[in-house]
């Protein structure tokens, strides 16, 4: 691969154009002003690529430029009420959008609620309309996998294969570190949804081999922290899952189940409600309860939607676009 | 002596005839149930209907019963045979919880 100098598409103060450099001198030039990204032409195509500390493009490995992936969530296949009859066709819309994009994503994440009653024949379909995605989709379940007389055995039989205990799994892709969280099983009487404690020992577990500069994507149905006690959107232990991730350099936490977007940010680690492509929500305590929210037909699409995701090499952290089926 | 036996078969009729059992009705309505805490006679068939837009589903708290998941209008009776204090909990919402109290 031969890289040719560009001069940066967002000239700033901090970028450095030299009368016809000569790449050392151009690495040392932005070495000097911090400016820490080199933008080249690869295959016509303008790159970032990382620079450490002395100005060095640094070991081959790291060369990957950017890297973007969708979350999908709440797709709740089988659902056929007012505030959406047609769940199928949303989603198709959805993924018309994402076979649309002027990049192709290298992963689709389904952050759960896959089907809406875990009967055979929604799965059935869904996997079939999931088919028409143009990359590999990771899965978690949500509560409404779990509802065969197995209490989530249809699930585990078709999305289970590799995972650990109720699905949990981690991955590599593009440097980004993935971690699948499965937080849907064992509901207790009066209690918020948990991880448990197999889950955070193998959590601990995998993080060792994980080093504190790799990006790290956290995601799993119900919200790993409190967005809303009172409706049970929040993991009762998901503050020890927390803990083990503070020391790394950019967490992002990609969760589904409100049906709308949520974010905060706290140190080193960003959080994330998508939208769903079956039905809204409404607010945090702006209704009596948190079932599916009626809106006129016309507006359905802007409450539906889709997360962009991207890692550009070089920033610690991940880009997060969220877009509605009507925008 | 007609009315003496007429008395008599009156009587025996009544004595053979079931006692009906009692049955009540918990509404699964905005994510709570109602009534949230019901108390009834041993022997009562306590029937949750579904009237939510999403399903939810009961179990009991010591694994006495575990319905299956429930959409909109669907039901399901538990018959509770023993006096004693019980609690449910909604498998999708666990958060959502009632009790049943069961008196001789």
């Amino acid at each position: 691969m031969t890289f040719k100098p560009a001069i940066s598409p967002e000239s700033n103060k901090n970028s450095v154009y030299l009368q016809s450099p000569n790449r050392r001198e151009f690495l040392r030039g932005c070495a000097w002003t911090g400016a820490g990204v080199l933008w080249a032409l690869v295959g016509g195509v303008p790159q970032a690529f990382a620079l450490d500390d002395t100005g060095s493009l640094g070991h081959e490995a790291v060369l990957v430029s950017s890297f973007h992936f969708v979350q999908i969530s709440d797709t709740h296949i089988g659902f056929n009420k007012e505030a959406n009859p047609e769940p199928i066709k949303t989603l198709h819309e959805a993924i018309t959008r994402i076979n649309t994009m002027p990049v192709r994503p290298s992963l689709i994440v389904h952050t759960g609620d896959i089907t809406h009653l875990s009967r055979p024949a929604e799965f059935d379909t869904a996997a079939e309309i999931l088919k028409g995605l143009p990359a590999p989709v990771r899965y978690v379940p949500g509560e409404h996998d779990t509802l065969d007389e197995g209490a989530g055995k249809l699930y585990l039989e078709r999305y289970g294969k590799g995972t650990k205990g109720n699905g949990w799994y981690s991955f590599d892709d593009h440097g980004v570190h993935f971690i699948a969280l499965v937080n849907v099983f064992n509901f207790q009487a009066g209690h918020e949804a948990t991880l448990g404690v197999d889950q955070l020992k193998w959590l601990a577990d995998d993080l060792r081999a994980v080093k504190q500069s790799t990006p790290i994507v956290v995601f799993t149905h119900i919200p790993l922290w409190s967005v809303y006690q009172p409706w049970g959107w929040g993991t009762e232990d998901g503050g020890q899952a927390l803990a083990l991730l503070r020391d790394y350099g950019s967490v992002t936490i990609l969760n589904g189940h409100i049906h709308q977007v949520i974010q905060k940010v706290e140190g080193n680690i960003t959080f994330h409600t998508a939208r769903s492509l079956a039905y809204p929500q409404p607010a945090p305590g702006a209704a009596p309860s948190p079932g599916p929210m009626k809106v006129p037909a016309e507006q359905l699409r802007g409450y539906l939607g889709i997360t962009d995701v991207t890692a550009i090499q070089g920033n610690r952290n991940l880009i997060l676009a969220n877009s509605t089926l009507a925008s | 002596m007609k009315k003496l036996a007429l008395f008599f078969v009156a009587g025996a009729l009544l004595h053979s005839l079931p006692v009906w059992a009692a049955e009540k009705e918990i509404e699964i309505k905005n994510y709570v149930f109602v009534p949230q805490n019901l108390t009834v006679a041993a022997g009562t068939k306590v029937t949750w209907k579904n009237t939510d837009q999403i399903p939810h589903g009961v179990a009991d708290k010591n694994k006495l019963f575990r319905s299956p998941a429930l959409d909109t209008g669907e039901s399901y009776s538990f018959t509770y045979a023993t006096p004693g204090a019980y609690s449910y909990f909604c498998t999708l919402h666990p958060y959502m919880t009632g009790t049943v109290t069961v008196t001789k």
